[in-house]
C-alpha cells in the first residue's frame, strides 16, 4: 500500500481527483461553523461576546498539535522506509502547522487582553505552545540547510521523531501544572464541559481546519513534484546541449 | 567496548592538547556572565534573584555552541568514515563522544560555578546546590546537543541552526534544573526535580545515542 503511493505520478493523480472536494468540503463547513459560532451560538454570560475567539483559537491549537504528529508519522516512513512522499509532506506541512501555531498565540492574545488583563503570560500551556513554534522553525530551517533535499528532508525526519517527546507534555501541561491557562473543556475523559450549541460549531470548525489544512498541503505536494520535474528536465536540457 | 574507551580518551587528549578549545567554553561563560552586572545594573539584589537563572542559560548556551564541531570536524578529515568501519556501533560512539564532551565543557563549568554563585552574591546553600544540580542537568545537556550536531554535518549552515534545533528540545532541563537549585535553597526540598533531571538524563543517555547514530548514518551516505 505504502509504495503503491511512491510513484509522484499516481500519488498527483489521486491529488487532483481529491483537491477540489478537499476545498469544497473545507469552504462548506466554514459557512456552517462560523454561522453556528457567530449568530446562532449564545453568548456567554461571564465573557460576552469575546469568547467567540475560541472558534479560531482551539482549532487552530487543535490543528498544530495534530500537524506535528502527523509530520512524526510521515517522519517514522521517511526513516524506516526512506518514502518519497514522506519526505514531501513533512516540508509541505510544516510551513502550515507553523502557522495555525502562530494563530493559535495571536488569537489567544487577543483573548487574553480582555479576560486575563495581559496579551501574554509565561505559564506551561503558553509557552509551551511557543516552543512547539520554534520546533516547527527549526524543522524547517533543517530541512533547507542542505544542498541534497532528500538529506535535508531525512535529518528533518529525525529532528521531528525527537521534538515528538514535548508533544504530550504540551496537551497535558495545563494538567499538569495548574496555570492561568484552563484546562481542557472538550477532550476530557468524563465529557465535554462545553454547552452543546457552542460544541456544535466548534468541532464543525475543527473539521473545517483538518480539510483545509489537507487541500494545502496536496497542493503544496504538487507544487514541490512538478518543481522536481522542471528541475530535472532543465537538466536534461542542459545535458542534452 | 575497548574501542570506546580509546575514542573518549583520544578525545579527551585532543581537547586538552589544543589547548584553546577547551579553555572557550569556560571563558564565554564567564564573558558573558560578567557582562549581566554591566547590563542590570550591579545592584546585590537583582543579581541574587536572577543569578541561578543565569548560571543556568548561560550554561546551556556554552553547552550548546561548543558542540557546534563536534561531528563536522570528524566528518571533513574522514575520521567518521574509520569509525564506521570500527569494530563499534555508532550509538557507542556517540555516547563516547557525548562523554568526553562533556568532561572538558559541561564538568569545567561544575568546577567553576561555585566561584560564579560567590561572585553574583548568591545565598551560601547555592554552593553546593549549584554543583550539584549542574552535575545532573548538564550531561542531558551535551546528549540532547549532540543529536544537532550530528544531524547538521554535510548542512551549509552551522552555530545559529543548530541553537535553534537544539534549545526548544533543552527547555525542560532550564525549568527543573532552576526550579531544583531554588527548591535547595528556600528549604521546600528539591526531591522531585532532583528526580525529574535524573529521569530526563538517564532517558536522554538511552535514546540521544540512537538519534545521534541514526543522524550519522545518514550523514555517512
Amino acid at each position: 500500500m505504502i509504495h503503491w503511493f511512491a510513484n509522484p505520478l499516481r500519488f498527483q493523480r489521486l491529488a487532483d481527483a481529491l483537491y477540489p472536494y478537499l476545498l469544497a468540503v473545507a469552504l462548506l463547513l466554514f459557512v456552517v461553523g462560523l454561522y453556528g459560532g457567530l449568530v446562532l451560538a449564545p453568548m456567554d454570560y461571564q465573557q460576552g461576546d469575546a469568547y467567540r475567539i475560541i472558534f479560531a483559537h482551539v482549532p487552530a491549537a487543535w490543528m498544530a498539535l495534530f500537524v506535528y504528529l502527523t509530520i512524526a508519522i510521515a517522519s517514522v516512513f521517511s526513516v524506516v522506509w526512506r518514502h518519497p512522499l514522506a519526505d514531501l509532506y513533512g516540508r509541505a506541512a510544516a510551513p502550515a502547522g507553523a502557522v495555525f501555531c502562530f494563530l493559535a498565540l495571536v488569537t489567544g492574545a487577543i483573548w487574553g487582553k480582555p479576560m486575563w488583563g495581559t496579551w501574554w503570560v509565561w505559564d506551561a500551556r503558553l509557552t509551551s505552545m511557543l516552543i512547539l513554534f520554534f520546533l516547527y522553525l527549526g524543522y524547517i530551517a533543517l530541512h533547507d540547510a542542505f544542498d541534497e533535499p532528500a538529506r535535508g528532508a531525512r535529518a528533518a525526519a529525525i529532528l521531528a521523531l525527537v521534538g515528538s517527546v514535548n508533544l504530550p507534555i504540551i496537551k497535558f501541561s495545563v494538567d499538569w501544572w495548574n496555570t492561568l491557562h484552563q484546562p481542557a473543556s472538550v477532550l476530557r475523559f468524563d465529557g465535554p464541559t462545553i454547552h452543546g450549541s457552542m460544541l456544535w460549531p466548534l468541532l464543525t470548525l475543527a473539521v473545517a481546519f483538518t480539510f483545509y489544512f489537507y487541500a494545502v498541503v496536496i497542493l503544496r505536494m504538487r507544487a514541490a513534484i512538478t518543481e522536481r520535474r522542471i528541475t530535472s528536465l532543465r537538466l536534461q536540457a542542459a545535458a542534452g546541449d | 567496548m575497548r574501542t570506546a574507551a580509546a575514542l573518549f580518551r583520544h578525545e579527551v587528549r585532543l581537547a586538552l592538547r589544543s589547548g584553546g578549545e577547551m579553555a572557550q567554553g569556560l571563558t564565554f561563560f564567564l564573558l558573558a556572565l560578567s557582562l549581566f552586572p554591566l547590563g542590570v545594573g550591579p545592584g546585590p539584589q537583582v543579581l541574587e534573584r536572577i543569578g541561578v537563572g543565569l548560571i543556568w542559560v548561560l550554561a546551556l548556551f556554552a553547552v550548546t555552541l561548543t558542540l557546534e564541531r563536534l561531528y563536522t570536524a570528524d566528518a571533513q578529515d574522514g575520521t567518521l568514515d574509520l569509525l564506521a568501519t570500527a569494530d563499534i556501533s555508532l550509538e557507542l560512539v556517540a555516547v563516547a563522544k557525548a562523554a568526553a564532551h562533556w568532561l572538558t565543557s559541561g564538568a569545567i563549568l561544575i568546577l567553576f560555578s561555585p566561584l560564579v554563585c560567590l561572585l553574583l552574591g548568591l545565598p551560601a546553600e547555592t554552593y553546593w546546590a549549584v554543583p550539584t544540580v549542574l552535575l545532573l542537568g548538564t550531561p542531558t545537556l551535551t546528549l540532547i546537543g549532540s543529536i544537532g550536531a550530528a544531524l547538521l554535518v554535510n548542512s551549509r549552515r552551522g552555530g545559529l541552526l543548530l541553537a535553534l534545533i537544539v534549545l526548544p528540545l533543552q527547555i525542560p532541563v532550564l525549568i527543573f534544573g532552576v526550579s531544583a537549585i531554588e527548591g535547595w535553597v528556600s528549604g521546600l526540598g528539591a526531591a522531585p526535580q532532583l528526580m525529574i533531571l535524573g529521569a530526563m538524563l538517564l532517558g536522554a543517555l538511552a535514546l540521544a545515542p540512537i538519534a545521534t547514530a541514526a543522524a550519522l548514518r545518514l550523514a555517512l551516505e
